[in-house]
This record gives C-alpha cells, structure tokens and sequence, in this order.
C-alpha cells in the first residue's frame, strides 16, 4: 500500500528551476530514502510535502487523496537545522510545539513525561535550551518531531552532530516508529545508514528524481558481476582454467589460501563460474560484490555532472 | 486556525512580560514619570535652603538698605570697600557674589555688575534686577512729589489672566486650557512615538530570531507564516498595552505617594483652595481687590484645567491610535525581519520607517502650537503620521469628521501594509543568505505560490 506519492512535481522560484518532474512513491510503513547532493532540491520537496510551499504542477498525495491543509497533523518533520527558541524552557517549548501541531494540553503533557522518562531527560524540563549541548538539543527536537504521533515522518539529516551511541538509540527509535506503524521519509548524505535503514530510495540530482526503488534492487541494479572467491589450490592455473570471458582483477594470498576477484563480461551465471573452478580448487568462499549506496550516489552524481559539463 | 493564532499569541505575550528586561521597564518607567514630574519642584525647594549673602558695593547710594531680602537672600551693603579689595580676598569671604552699582545707574541702567567666582543663578540675577527696577521707579515717582503715590499705584497694578473660551456646536460654552493640552498633546503624541518603535522593533527582533534560529521552519510546518506573524504582532501588541497600562497605574500611584511625602500640605485641596477656585470660576477680577495670592490662583487653574480634560476620551483615543499605529509599523518591521539574517542588514529597510516616525516628532511640536493649521490637518490624516500628530490635537478639542475619516485611514492603511508585509514575510523567512534589496522584495510582493 502507498501512502504517500509525489507525480511529476514542478516548482520553479524566480531565477531557478528546483524540482523538474519529480515522482515518488512511498509504500506504507517504510523508511524511505531521499538522496541528493546540497543544492539538489531535497529541501524544496520536503518543504512542498510541509506544506510551506506549493508545488507549480503536479500532485501530492496522502492516503490515495490529494493533500489538504489539515494534513499537517498527520506529518511530522524535523528539518535539518534544528530550531529551537534559545531562550525558552525546553518544557514548556515541547509543549508549545505539542499545541501548535494540534494536540490539547493534557494529552500532550501526558507524552511528553513519556518520552522525557525514556530518554532520562526529565531534568531538563526547566532549564533554557541554550543551556543544553548540540546532542541534547537534538533529542528535544526529536521529542517534538514524533510528539503528535503523526503517520508520516521526515527526518532531514536526523544524525548529524549526534555521538555512536545516542545515533544508536534514535535509530533505534526511528525503526520502532516504523514498526508501529508509521512511514518515515528519510533525507540524508550519510549512505551507510540509507543501506541499513531504508527500504526504499529516491535520488534527486540537479532538481530531477534520478534513480527510484527499492534499496536491494537498486544496488542489484549497478552490480558490476565481479565475484570474490577464495580458495586453496596452484593459483596460477586460475588463468588456464577460465575463458577470455573472465577477467581476473586480482589475485592475493599465500599458504593459507588465495583471494581473487573476477569479472565477468559475459552474460554468466555463479554456478557456471563456480563450475569451471569446482575441478581444480577447493572453494572456501563466494560472494558477488554489491556496490554500495555510496558508490551508487558517486556514480550517479558524477555521471550526471558529466553529461551537464 | 485563530486557535493555533492565540496559542502564538500566548507565548509571545507571556514570554515578554516575564522577561526581567520587561519588569524593570515597568517598575522605572514611572519612576522616571514621577521623577519628571516631581523632581523639578523638589529640587527647586532643595537648592533655596542654602542662604546667600551677596556684597553691595553702592557707588550711587541710593539703594542702600532697599534691597528686598528673602529666606535665601540676604544682601550686606559695604561702604569702605572696592571691587578690587573684595576680588582679591573673595575665597576668604563667605559672599555669594558682589554687586556692584556704579552712580551713574540713574541715567545709564547697564551700570550694574554681579560678580562672582562662578555663574549666579538666574533667579537670584532677576531677583536683583527686578528690586532695582522698582526701586529706582519708586525714587523716581517719589521725585515727582505726588500725594498719595502708594495708594494710587496699589490701585492701579492690574493683572491680567486670559481665560479661552470654546463656543460649542450645540450653543454651550467650554472653557479651554491651552498649557495642559498642549502638555497632555505632547506626551500623548511622544508616548505613541515610543510605543511604535519600542514594541516595532522588538516585532521585528522576534522575527530575526525565530529565521536565524531556524525554529520558522517548524513553526510554518504546523501553521501558516501569516498567523505566525499576526500572532507575533498581536501577542507583542498586548505586551505594550500591558505595559502602558501598569504604567498609569503605577505612576498616579507614584506620584500621589510621593507628592504625599515631599509635598504633604499640597497635596490634598485645603479650603483656601476651594476658596481661590470658586473666585476663578466666577470669573471676576475686582478691581478693589488687591491681586490674588499667586498660588492660590495656580491651584484653583489646575483643578479647573484638569478636570477639563476628557481622560475618557483621551484614553480611549490613544489606544485606538496606539494601536493602529502600532499595527501599522509593526507589520513593516515584521516583513524587514523576515528579509534579513541578521539585525545588521536591517539598516537600508529602515530608513522608510524611521522618516515617517520622526517627521511626525517633528510635525508635532508645530502640531500643538497650531492645532488647527493646515500642517496639523494634513498630518494627521496621512496614516502614517497620524497616531502621533491626532494624539497631539485631541487635547484641543478635533471636529468628530476629522478623527473619524484619520481613524478609518489609518485602519484601511494598516490592513494593506498587514496584507502586505504578509507576502514579504512569507517568502523572506524561509530565505537564507541572501543579500536583499528593493528589488527583490518585489519580486516577493508579486510572487504568488
């Protein structure tokens, strides 16, 4: 089931076109990742599923309809830039933000003390949040972020200027909100975590939607059929015993036994490679190389920048 | 949507007047009312304890011993001494000054000198010229040998107070006071002027912050940019409602109390008062009568000029005109905050507001002078100088077509530049490190999206 898409999306401001018919689709109760350089029109696209803008054409939808304004309850956001108001109680300021986004008084103190008792920050409640380190802050505005309870989540950069273990923890917190049941858009440059947490991906470069789908299919997508082998036999045969088909990138080892990566040119399958290598080897390893996120989004970016220049 | 407005509202009023900044303000501002009110006159009573005693050196003769002395003015008249002598041990002598009357001063008036080590007080410098005067003007009478000189002069001294008197509409007379409503014109005007751009200015840093903190950006995620900015102005437009009104309260209190400590015997009406009120309001000066007690006089005149002011109606006005001006201006410091990063780049957008503002200062002092000129006229129908130049002319009394076509003005002008700023605002807040001129916030004003 989707819950939220965007259809060929357009939005131009006076000097500059920022999104070009961007699609999306965000299937129910995913983490779903929105990828792209700075610049790229990632935040033009949040802010239009805000509501902080309008789009110049195309449509967004939530639950199968069109956006309405009542909707921002239903979506929660933490931008990037985290904005509290310095000189406030952070109590008082998670309150007001709980009434803002449409909760009463008593049902948002009820949360509040929920999550000020989970993440042991009760203490903190009347101090100024000038008072509190960057980290700190983060887990307020957090707080303030999932507060409402709303079904759809954007989280931009959610762990920068977050230490291992408190990234842990939100992470931690991010899939339990997706196992009860929310979607959560996640907008990051960190592709480690897009790899661990997303499902799916849409890259946006240069206002346009580049690559869209699932996070497995996508990096099946930009295989590069080189296989990592280890074994234990006379490594040289290795050249003898496979065709011109087969490029060897690298062989390394010693008495322990050798590694190599192969390339495959032509259309192969692992077991008519694991065939060929079967008779004159012991295989103790094989695995296919999966590009990683990282390469992908290098890849993409730059290839994009090569075509432009 | 006025729900999630008041919720702004709320936080904007009660962070403010919980701030320390805001309650010092409110316990100093009457302080400095009263001060200015009752300082004067006490350090008028404190500077007389001292006694003076002044040096005559009287070359002409003729006024030795004629001098009137006061309670702080005694004056020695020296028969064998010179200037010289007395300069060079002056230090050493405990005179105030030294007169000195040369004999000539029948024919030539100037021939008189006060010296001193420092600059006489005025009072004292008038006090001598005035005794001079006279008495210089009673030897030369009594060089006339008229009989009876006393009685006659006595009887001729008038004084003349000019009463102004307003012919009603309806036939009824009223009596104005051109003095008070000058005053009350005056602080009323100025305390707009303040108002306008204590409260503007805190509109637009309340703005700054929330773009450089970055909190808009939540905020405009749960509600639209304009209630932000409605709920700023109003919330901080309620704050210096609060203010002004602690301060009234405050500063009758003050004053009254302070006026019952320094000044006990003039605080309450005493029955001569009374007395010196009911021969003013009758209105008839006798000429058998001899001059009325000065201060009995100034009290019955400041009762009856008190109480000619309409307090219900000067009040009601400066709110409203506090207000529309406040909405007016406040909206235009809101749009130049949204389209600044820092209170630094304010400066070229200022400009604008500030002429306006200080025109109107300006325009005032001519305002009170000339209530019904063409200047005061104008100003205070153009919006956005009139809450401060209208406020000035209420005092005196302004035809009801002319506050109501001002007011009406001012609200059709304060819901434009409302409408307005809500565009420039709209676009600026969410626009980061971007230089901005004129031009560009016209883009915003056109821009639809």
């Amino acid at each position: 089931m989707e819950l939220f898409s965007a259809r060929e999306v357009s939005k131009s401001f006076v000097n500059h076109r920022a999104l070009d018919n961007v699609s999306m689709s965000v299937p129910e109760k995913s983490i779903y990742g929105l990828l792209g350089p700075n610049g790229a029109g990632k935040t033009t696209l949040i802010r239009i599923i805000n509501q902080i803008t309008a789009p110049d054409t195309g449509e967004i939808r939530l639950n199968g309809r069109n956006l309405k304004p009542d909707d921002i309850y239903r979506i929660g956001y933490m931008p990037e830039e985290r904005g509290l108001y310095k000189k406030m109680k952070v109590g008082e300021q998670a309150l007001y933000f709980a009434r803002l986004k449409g909760l009463d008084k008593k049902t948002a103190m009820k949360r509040l003390r929920h999550w000020f008792e989970k993440f042991e920050i009760q203490s903190w409640w009347n101090k100024k949040v000038e008072e509190l380190s960057k980290g700190m802050q983060q887990k307020v505005q957090f707080i303030i972020t999932i507060l409402h309870e709303p079904e759809l989540l954007i989280f931009d950069e959610p762990f920068s200027g977050f230490d291992p273990i408190n990234t842990n923890l939100l992470k931690n917190e991010i899939t339990g909100i997706r196992d009860r049941g929310a979607t959560i858009i996640f907008s990051t440059h960190n592709m480690g975590s897009v790899e661990e947490l997303c499902d799916h991906i849409t890259l946006i470069n240069n206002s346009k939607s580049v690559i869209e789908g699932p996070v497995n299919g996508i990096r099946d997508q930009f295989k590069l059929d080189i296989y990592r082998i280890g074994f234990e036999g006379d490594a040289q045969k290795l050249y003898d015993v496979l065709s011109p088909a087969y490029e060897v990138l690298e062989l390394t080892g010693g008495r322990a036994g050798h590694h190599a990566r192969i390339k495959v040119h032509s259309k192969s399958t692992e077991n008519v490679l694991l065939k060929l290598l079967m008779p004159h080897f012991h295989i103790t390893s094989f695995t296919e190389e999966i590009p990683s996120m990282n390469d992908i989004f290098i890849d993409l970016v730059q290839q994009k920048t090569k075509v432009n220049n | 949507m006025t729900a999630k407005t008041s919720i702004v509202i709320a936080r904007e009023y009660l962070t403010r007047v919980r701030k320390k900044s805001f309650i010092i303000m409110t316990i100093i501002g009457p302080i400095l009312f009263a001060a200015v009110i009752i300082g004067p006159a006490w350090f008028a009573t404190l500077e007389d304890r001292e006694v003076r005693v002044v040096a005559v050196i009287d070359s002409s003769k003729l006024f030795i011993g004629h001098l009137p002395e006061t309670d702080y003015l005694r004056f020695e008249y020296l028969e064998n001494t010179t200037v010289e002598e007395l300069r060079e041990n002056f230090d050493d002598t405990d005179y105030y000054a030294v007169l000195y009357i040369a004999h000539i001063i029948a024919s030539t008036p100037s021939a008189v000198q006060l010296m001193s080590d420092r600059q006489p007080g005025m009072n004292i410098r008038m006090h001598i010229a005035n005794a001079l005067e006279k008495e210089l003007e009673r030897q030369k009478l009594a060089a006339y040998d008229i009989e009876d000189i006393d009685r006659i002069l006595e009887s001729v001294r008038t004084r003349v107070s000019i009463r102004t008197i307003i012919w009603q509409d309806d036939g009824g007379e009223k009596e104005s006071f051109s003095e008070l409503a000058m005053i009350v014109g005056y602080v009323g005007g100025f305390l707009i002027y303040f108002f306008i751009f204590l409260f503007g200015a805190q509109v637009m840093r309340g703005v700054i912050e929330e773009k450089s903190s970055r909190v808009v950006e939540i905020i405009v995620s749960s509600i639209r940019p304009f209630q932000l900015m409605l709920g700023k102005i109003v919330g901080i437009g309620l704050v210096g409602l609060t203010q002004f009104l602690l301060w009234v309260v405050l500063s009758f209190v003050l004053v009254v109390v302070s006026q019952q400590l320094f000044f006990p015997d003039i605080g309450t009406p005493s029955s001569e008062t009374v007395v010196a009120e009911e021969l003013f309001t009758s209105g008839t000066l006798q000429q058998s009568h001899p001059v009325a007690d000065d201060s009995h006089d100034r009290f019955g005149e400041m009762f009856a000029s008190i109480s000619s002011i309409n307090f219900g109606v000067m009040l009601l006005s400066f709110l409203f005109y506090f207000l529309g001006g406040y909405l007016l201006y406040a909206s235009l410091f809101a749009a130049i905050g949204s389209a600044v990063d820092n209170e630094t780049d304010t400066q070229q957008f200022m400009l604008p507001i500030t002429i306006p503002l200080i025109i109107s200062i300006i325009v005032m002092m001519n305002a009170i002078m000339n209530p019904y000129g063409p200047i005061a006229f104008w100003f205070s129908l153009i919006p956005f100088t009139s809450p401060i130049i209208m406020m000035a002319r209420i005092p005196f009394g302004v035809p009801f077509w002319e506050v109501a076509l001002s007011a009406g003005l001012l609200v059709a002008t304060f819901i434009f530049t409302t409408w307005l700023a809500g565009k420039i605002y709209r676009t600026g807040i969410l626009m980061y490190g971007k230089k901005v001129n004129y031009r560009e916030l016209w883009k915003w004003i056109r821009y639809t999206g």
